[in-house]
């Protein structure tokens, strides 16, 4: 028998069950509102309940009065805690305005939910009892909840800053002078549409919670919180409670959801730890959901102008953007990053020439402060380049499939150098788009529509397209200096064997139902030939795993994977140089298969890891030079983003008597490289298609004129049901990355990008026998219905124009 | 007030504010945490548990009404190591992400398929109307509960 055939059966691309279900399925895992901390005082805000209001006075002494409250601040109380305002890591530019915000406000409100006064109290109840009875005295002052409003400085919100603009940034990428003006002159085609990307909230199921320990005699704290970003938090935490870095510690425990909501450093994690280490016991807090709707950051917010130039075969040679995009009251961690992250994908998955003009404003408005948000920035771009696709189309008088088929990247154009200099690595997305055209039997659709949106028809078909680069694996740190971002974009990773050939992971990226602990012990598995049931992945802890960058932007994989995959490397290269000592070869005659060394062409001569591990353990008889441990550390920065790509399909039918859209049929191709875990990507894909669909049909963050929310509950913000949506069938096509030794892409925001155009392009293509052009989102049955009714009196309109 | 409640099997007797919901003393007072709250609307059906055999949502009952009664949480439902039927089939189905939603939604899964054996998979997505998860798109839900379906019902997942 050879050694070939002794080696286990590959467990990479195979649909493993996870090892994380059992402990969440029974109740066994434990989120941070779980923990059981003795002694520890409950935190609540008093939140403001005016969008903009100066703060007159704040009376807590009725708060005080009440047995059971132990503390009770202001935000100028709380003052001197502060070592540095909250932090926004991204100062997109050297002007950028960053007005300083502190986790509760000291004198001035900007938003509603704006935290003005906390208590402490002995149980959460009582704590929530005594906010009611703190008195603050308000100015109010006029509210800023519209975008253009905003921008004309009507009323300016952060008089420091003099204005509500908080940067202009711009990507404009010419061959030559003028090449875009040109291109846009000599243009046989021209479209001009303008999209509104509403306001969304993240919404993950397990509502943000904390929970600081501190040791005083110790010296050090422990802050538990239901956060992405461990490590993050914990640089940030340092630096903004003056507190040395190294005696923070964060734990993520079992962490319900993300979607980039959890992304961030948030006031109420500061306030614990700071009025822990003050008062010396531990203090935590546990987010109501109706209060998450305002305290949690909310995702997208743009308005967004994009106008595309094509030569008369419909090929695009230009390409126009701008973008006004929403803040919010102030900058959170990444917020005047997010349309940055969008600015590079305008032109989506075509080739274009060096002919792209993008510029983005920002604007200060009261209302919650925006950031990250499934797909940040790049849901929002693929959105309106998809949308706009769609009405060249139109005006070409061409299928959606073939315009885009016109202007695809070609797969013998890959590596493909964009526009912007960025490198596109791999794709094939004619590949993509025929696959998902041939899942849904695209010809037959369209003949069954032929048929069915016949004059006078009340059910019309509509047939929705939409292409993606997903553009993530955030990301090279070169990349991110270059677009002004504080920090790096590495991931890192150790694998250290232990004496009995059992494995330990370190991670430094953060799972938050990603099943990273399955896929990652899938990887190592297969590197060393050992089950991954003895391998045990350490993460989510800054003290068990002291680097990382965290998860968001897909980059788990792609960054932290690889990382992992690396040490693998490391760890058998140190180990051949004992085992070729054990086998009295040199190590370079050494080849590891299947988990044992053996000298080549001697298969009889080797020796298994697990002997090599125990003789690294025992130290009694290693080569000279040699420490004795089998682990490695490996800090991997990316050389490029990862570019998974595909192209989605679905089908609507919309009633044109009640405005409702029935959404029947959704495929989506999506091509993530090589995949670890076959049953992890689908998931993925499902729950990020939902996510997209919510957004195209479902979901909208509703503001008054005073800028009050006015859905902030789950019973008014309408997060789909299982009977809301329909199946999502998955496929896929395989493009290996070259960029790193895995072939793998990102996987996580793919659905949400690809789906919300291909939904509203569904639903346009329904409606445009009846001259509708654009439905805005989400496209609920009231805004079809009105949309419907809008064209029906233009298209009467012009009829009777001739007449009258 | 003074309630005792037979929870897991187990009868308990504490004293509880009148306000108290079920959910946070069955979490706070007993332990038991594995039922989450993900709302404060009676909405998203985290809190989802048994009352009497029947699936409820344990925030739009106070612990007082649940006095004498028997209650059943997610706690209960794998024994000796070995997971229900409906806790394997969401594992094997892959239809829990984050996990957060699912005590709820296998406490939900397990009523429906109590009311209705042999639910299609449109009764399953209405079945569970009360119960929000944003990981999975509910693919993946909806296929677990059809298999466990499946399963006790004897005929091919």
């Amino acid at each position: 028998m050879s050694i070939t055939e002794e080696r286990p059966a590959a467990v990479i691309g195979t649909s493993m069950l996870r090892r994380e279900d059992p402990a969440l399925l029974t109740g066994e895992a434990k989120f941070t509102n779980d923990l059981n901390i003795p002694g520890a005082l409950y935190l609540a805000a008093l939140r403001s309940p005016y969008a903009h209001a100066k703060i007159l006075s704040v009376d807590v002494s009725a708060a005080l009065a009440l047995p059971g409250v132990v503390a009770a601040y202001s935000g100028a109380d709380l003052a001197s805690l502060w070592a540095a305002p909250m932090p926004c890591a991204w100062p997109v530019t050297a002007d950028m305005k960053n007005p300083p915000h502190y986790p509760v406000a000291i004198d001035k409100a900007c938003y509603v939910g704006d935290a003005v006064a906390v208590v402490l109290a002995k149980d959460d109840r009582i704590a929530h009892d005594a906010i009611e009875l703190i008195n603050v005295e308000y100015e109010p002052l006029p509210a800023v909840i519209d975008l253009e409003d905003a921008l004309s400085d009507r009323v300016v919100i952060h008089a420091d800053a003099g204005t509500n603009k908080a940067y202009t940034w711009d990507l404009k990428c010419e061959s030559h002078e003028g090449a875009v003006d040109e291109a846009f002159a000599a243009a046989t085609y021209t479209v001009r549409e303008r999209y509104i990307q509403q306001r969304l909230l993240p919404m993950f199921m397990e509502p943000r919670a904390c929970a600081s320990v501190p040791q005083p005699f110790g010296g050090d704290v422990t802050l538990y919180s239901a956060t992405q970003i461990p490590h993050i938090l914990k640089v940030m935490a340092a630096l903004t409670l003056g507190i040395p870095e190294q005696q923070v510690r964060v734990v993520a425990p079992a962490v319900g959801g993300g979607f980039g909501g959890k992304l961030n450093v948030y006031a109420e994690e500061l306030l614990c730890v700071a009025l822990s280490r003050k008062h010396a016991v531990p203090v935590r807090w546990n987010e109501e959901r109706s209060e998450n709707s305002m305290s949690t950051i909310h995702g997208r917010g743009q308005i967004q102008s994009i106008e595309l130039a094509a030569d008369a075969n419909g090929k695009l040679t230009a390409v126009r953007v701008r973008i006004i995009g929403d803040m919010g009251a102030y900058l959170q961690l990444v917020t005047p990053g997010v349309p940055l992250l969008g600015a590079f994908l305008y032109a989506g998955v075509y080739d274009i020439p060096t002919a792209y003009d993008f510029s983005c404003t920002s604007v200060f408005t009261t209302m919650t402060p925006t950031d990250a948000y499934r797909g940040a920035g790049r849901p929002e771009a693929t959105y309106a380049i998809e949308r706009a696709m769609d009405a060249l189309a139109a005006q070409v008088g061409v299928d959606p499939m073939e315009i885009r088929r016109r202007n695809f990247i070609r797969k013998e154009q890959f590596p493909y150098t964009a526009f912007s200099g960025l490198t596109y690595d791999s794709g094939d997305h004619q590949a993509a788009a025929d696959k998902a055209a041939e899942m849904i039997d695209y010809t037959g659709l369209r003949a069954r529509q032929a048929a069915q949106n016949v004059e006078g028809s009340t059910k019309r078909l509509g047939i929705g397209v939409s292409s993606y680069f997903e553009m993530c694996g955030l990301a090279p740190s070169r990349v991110l200096a270059s677009l002004n971002y504080s920090a790096g974009g590495w991931e890192a990773a150790t694998v250290r064997i232990l004496a009995t050939n059992k494995v330990q992971v370190v991670t430094g990226s953060t799972p938050h139902g990603q099943g990273h602990e399955t896929s990652w012990s899938m990887i190592v598995a297969d590197k060393l030939g050992v089950a991954p049931e003895d391998v045990d992945v350490l993460h989510s802890d800054t003290a068990l795993s002291p680097l990382g960058l965290d998860t968001y932007g897909s980059r788990s994989l792609v960054v932290g994977g690889v990382a992992i995959d690396m040490a693998c490397d490391r760890v058998i290269d140190k180990a051949r140089k004992i085992a070729a000592h054990q086998l009295e070869a040199a190590p370079e005659d050494v080849e590891f298969i299947g988990g044992t060394f053996s000298v080549k062409g001697s298969p009889d001569r080797s020796t298994p890891l697990a002997a090599v591990a125990f003789a690294a353990f025992t130290a009694h008889d290693l080569p000279e030079g040699v420490e004795p441990n089998l682990e490695a550390h490996v800090t991997y920065d990316p050389p490029n983003f990862s570019w998974p790509f595909g192209t989605h399909i679905c089908v609507v039918e919309v009633d044109t008597e009640t405005g409702a859209v029935d959404l029947q049929q959704y495929v989506a191709v999506d091509d993530c490289g090589n995949q670890i875990n076959p049953l992890i990507v689908n998931g993925q894909v499902h729950g990020g298609v939902v996510q997209g669909i919510a957004q195209a049909l479902f979901e909208i963050a509703s503001f008054d004129e005073n800028g009050n929310l006015l859905n902030g509950s789950l019973a008014e913000y309408m997060v789909p049901a299982a009977c809301d949506v329909p199946p999502v069938t998955t496929g896929h096509t395989i493009t290996p990355s070259p960029t790193n030794a895995l072939g793998v892409k990102g996987i996580g925001e793919a659905g949400t990008i690809g789906a919300a155009p291909c939904v509203i392009n569904a639903v346009v293509d329904a409606l445009s026998g009846l001259g509708v052009t654009d439905v805005e989102m989400p496209a609920s049955p009231m805004r079809v219905w009105n949309t419907i009714n809008r064209a029906k009196a233009a298209a009467a309109a012009t009829n009777n124009g001739g007449n009258s | 007030m003074e309630v005792t409640i037979t929870v897991n099997g187990v009868a308990h007797t504490n004293d509880v504010e009148p306000r108290t919901l079920l959910v946070h003393h069955v979490r706070e007072n007993l332990g038991l945490t594995g039922t989450n709250v993900g709302c404060d609307t009676s909405s998203c059906g985290a809190c989802t548990l048994h009352l009497d055999g029947e699936a409820v949502k344990s925030c739009t009952i106070l612990a007082v009404q649940a006095d004498g009664h028997r209650v059943d949480t997610i706690e209960s439902l794998a024994t000796d190591g070995v997971l229900h039927p409906m806790q394997q089939a969401f594992m094997e189905n892959h239809g829990l992400q984050c996990g957060y939603c699912t005590p709820g939604m296998v406490m939900a899964a397990i009523g429906l398929l109590d009311e209705n054996p042999n639910p299609t998979e449109e009764e399953v997505r209405y079945g569970l109307e009360g119960n929000l998860c944003r990981c999975t798109g509910y693919h993946n839900i909806v296929k677990s509960v059809l298999a466990a379906a499946a399963a006790t019902n004897g005929a091919p997942a």
